[in-house]
């Protein structure tokens, strides 16, 4: 066989084994994208309303360093929220922590409804009526959460809060 | 009468509509290029869901408060990371993503180069 010859089957069988090699491995990859969680940043700077007082506040207000505080954002009509909803009860109960809420684009009368109907473990409740504030936490949906330590963001957690979670959470804030 | 239609003709060139059309392209070029996160394979413009129109909400108040396109860009890769961006940004990860198209094109060329000059031979 000529030299040009074999030079071409080699890399043709060279191509063949890469695209076989970065197909392969792509299969073992999941084809569900989950954007990558962005920890260690910063607490975002906003003002917001209230959900129970009306009044306005600046979101730095809210959280005081050197203390642990685990923002959990729900709304009335998610489903999965309903389902969290006693753990965060009972999360309330530890005294390193401090539960605040970040009510998403719902209306006043319905969240004070599903607070009174299951309990509030929320201190303060940021009321975002059209889901712009939680855009500044980097969320993308209802239920979210996000464990706050010296005004960083140190973990979150998509979806629902488990029991696995609230373990992990209770060992970090230890 | 001249005087009227020199004065109609001012003021649609300078007529807000013109301007207000423009924020609207602009608006609209952003949500394409960004992704939407929560519906897979759609950008933002396309998307109905609750994401993208709270994201658009967002850069129709950060278009108001003077923020250029970059910046938004800019933002958004700050709070959701690079995948939020269709256009993917050239690093360590994305190079030879970059890369492959040029060096094939490369490749090509080369080949019809040499069977050209063979042919002229």
């Amino acid at each position: 066989m000529k030299m040009k010859n074999k030079f071409f089957l080699l890399s043709i069988i060279a191509t063949f084994i890469f695209i076989f090699v970065i197909f392969y491995k792509g299969l073992q990859d999941t084809n569900i994208y989950t954007p990558l969680v962005k920890i260690n940043n910063d607490i975002p700077s906003f003002s917001a309303e209230l959900l129970h007082s009306n009044e306005t506040i600046d979101s730095l207000d809210l959280f005081e360093s050197n203390k642990y505080y685990l923002l959990n954002i729900w709304s009335s009509w998610c489903v999965p929220c309903r389902e969290e909803h006693p753990i965060l009860m009972n999360l309330t109960k530890d005294k390193n922590i401090s539960v605040l809420g970040l009510n998403y684009k719902d209306t006043k009368v319905n969240a004070k409804k599903f607070l009174d109907e299951l309990g509030n473990p929320y201190e303060k409740i940021i009321f975002d009526k059209h889901g712009v504030k939680s855009i500044e936490w980097g969320a993308f949906g209802v239920p979210e959460s996000f464990l706050i330590h010296n005004n960083k963001v140190v973990e979150k957690y998509i979806g629902p809060l488990n029991q696995e979670i609230i373990k992990k959470i209770k060992l970090l804030i230890k | 009468m001249k005087f009227l239609r020199l004065f109609f003709i001012i003021f649609l060139i300078v007529s807000p509509n013109q301007i207000k059309a423009d924020d609207e392209n602009l608006k609209n070029k952003i949500t394409k290029n960004l992704r939407c996160l929560i519906c897979q394979g759609q950008s933002v413009y396309d998307s109905d869901s609750e994401f993208a129109n709270s994201l658009k909400i967002v850069i129709n108040k950060k278009l108001n408060e003077g923020l250029s396109e970059q910046d938004i860009y800019d933002y958004f890769e700050d709070k959701y990371g690079e995948w939020i961006l269709y256009d993917p940004l050239f690093n360590k990860n994305t190079y030879f993503l970059w890369i492959l198209p040029l060096f094939m094109f490369l490749i090509g060329g080369l080949i019809i180069f040499k069977k050209l000059i063979k042919k002229y031979k």
